[in-house]
């Protein structure tokens, strides 16, 4: 499956790492790992950055981890007019990495490290096959 | 062998769709030049341009700049760098006459916004941050401050009110200032019913996208002292970089590519932070300038808050920060800002700011590109 549909508005269609938005079509968020010197990265890359070695792994990861900072998004760009006000969260994750992603629970619920999962999801308000992942409260999915 | 400036221009910030981007250039540039004795354009040997392509319609700007300042066949390019081109420019032009290949240069910075639709506005806005990771969320630049915002609340206390007090001393300092945007002061209670844009930051909290342009006239420690009885010496120059991702981010306090140029500008100009007697800083947001108080060393790192609450920002304070209004008054025409802060140093080091003058011999200009993707701190010594 292409990179184009990780997105609700997608900029970059090709990536060495594309494979990610197959397997989060399928319900898993996977990292990469680096085969030489097993650095974990969150987004994943396919190029270390520890080693810069291009030999990588996918791994499974949890998506939970603690929110690190947020903000609510008033004033969106073009085509995130529609969904406004967003609230947008850090997680730093438990498996290592950090991600960025929408925060699906009420705005006044919100407070710095608290517990957080990131699951994948599919929209289904468009008829394309558009995939992300939203910050939930741990342990639901 | 020393840097100076010996000549400075700045043009009028704010809705220009009065001029083209080349005439914005031109009124700076023509002023720069009889500021540094009413020098010839054949004694420039070289012509940096600072400027973000995105926003032009004009497609590779010192080509046209060139031209219509009439600077054929001189040298030209561009140094992109962001929102911190202009200082980008600046040190191109440092590096050309420190190296010995160029003597003169003239650095112009210049940007026009407003020819952008609202709808092009608000793509570009979208694609600020890693658009393979981040901007399929519609992350935004205001979003990107608003996360260090929080997390700067959150661990040092830091308040909305805090914030709106730079918005309030920017101002201040922006109505005496004649080519600043916006003349007008502001109050507190003003800044925090302004509309929201992403929390905690309100519409008052966020520069203004504008049009204008700066000019600056560099020479080496030989022209520089025959062109000008009182050339501004460039004693420092840092630059450094933090990562695209904000994710890949060690921390959401404070900008590292900051705490790193400015490091190298100190070392370079044998001072401290406490040396520096008059500041421009890159506001950008209301909380950029917070932290820029702390990542230069005016203040500890989470004492940002109560140096401004403290006045020490203001003329009579400490370290005076903005005191042209910054990009918050001012309005900030990406390419033009770096520059228009190096012209307002020498100005307040020759002594020639009039209501705002500060009592300086050592200025320092912090220059931001991003979200601290690229960073500039310059030192100027009268």
């Amino acid at each position: 499956m292409p990179f184009h549909y990780f997105g609700k508005v997608s900029f970059v269609p090709y990536t060495k790492v594309a494979e990610f938005a197959d397997y989060l079509k399928n319900g898993k968020l996977m990292g990469t790992r680096c085969k030489n010197c097993r650095e974990i990265s969150f987004p994943p890359r396919a190029d270390c950055l520890s080693c810069l070695s291009d030999e990588f792994e996918w791994f499974e990861c949890s998506g939970k981890g603690r929110l690190h900072t947020y903000t609510i998004i008033f004033a969106a760009p073009t085509g995130f007019d529609d969904i406004a006000p967003y609230s947008l969260g850090v997680l730093d994750l438990d498996d290592g990495g950090r991600l960025l992603g929408w925060i699906n629970i009420p705005e006044e619920e919100i407070t710095i490290g608290m517990r957080l999962q990131a699951v994948p999801k599919i929209f289904e308000e468009v008829p394309e096959i558009k995939l992300y992942y939203s910050l939930e409260k741990a342990n639901t999915t | 062998m020393k840097v100076g400036v010996v000549g400075i221009g700045h043009g009028k910030f704010g809705r220009r769709s009065d001029a083209t981007v080349q005439e914005l250039a031109c009124e700076p540039f023509r002023d720069a030049l009889m500021d540094a004795g009413g020098i010839s354009r054949n004694d420039i040997d070289f012509l940096s341009v600072g400027s973000s392509p995105e926003y032009h319609k004009q497609r590779s700007l010192p080509g046209v700049i060139a031209e219509y300042l009439g600077m054929n066949p001189q040298s030209t390019w561009l140094t992109e760098a962001a929102c911190a081109s202009g200082s980008a420019a600046i040190r191109t032009a440092y590096m050309a006459i420190k190296s010995g290949m160029h003597e003169i240069v003239a650095v112009i910075g210049v940007q026009k916004m407003t020819e952008l639709t609202t709808p092009e506005i608000l793509a570009l806005m979208g694609r600020v941050g890693d658009v393979q990771w981040e901007s399929i969320f519609g992350t935004t630049f205001p979003g990107y401050y608003a996360m260090y915002a929080t997390r700067h609340m959150y661990e040092f206390g830091t308040t909305k009110e805090q914030m709106a007090m730079v918005a309030v001393k920017n101002h201040h300092y922006g109505a005496l200032n004649p080519q600043a945007m916006f003349q007008k002061e502001v109050t507190i209670e003003r800044c925090l019913s302004s509309e929201k844009v992403a929390y905690p930051l309100n519409v008052f909290d966020c520069c203004a996208n504008a049009d204008g342009a700066a000019c600056i006239i560099m020479a080496n420690e030989k022209k520089a002292k025959k062109l000008n009885d009182t050339p501004i010496w460039i004693d420092g120059v840092g630059s450094a970089s933090a990562q695209m991702s904000v994710l890949r981010r060690p921390h959401f306090i404070g900008i590292p590519s900051t705490v790193e140029a400015s490091k190298q500008a100190y070392k370079q100009a044998g001072i401290k932070p406490e040396d520096v007697q008059v500041a421009e800083v890159h506001d950008c947001f209301t909380i950029a300038e917070l932290m820029a108080y702390e990542d230069l060393g005016f203040c500890k790192k989470g004492e940002g808050g109560k140096f401004i609450e403290n006045k020490q920002s203001y003329i009579g304070g400490k370290t005076p920060v903005n005191v042209d209004g910054g990009l918050k008054a001012k309005g900030h025409p990406v390419g033009a800002t770096g520059v228009s802060m190096t012209a307002e140093i020498v100005k307040q080091l020759r002594g020639q700011a009039g209501k705002r003058q500060v009592n300086a011999e050592i200025g320092l200009t912090h220059n931001v590109g991003g979200i601290g993707q690229y960073c500039f701190v310059h030192i100027y010594r009268r």
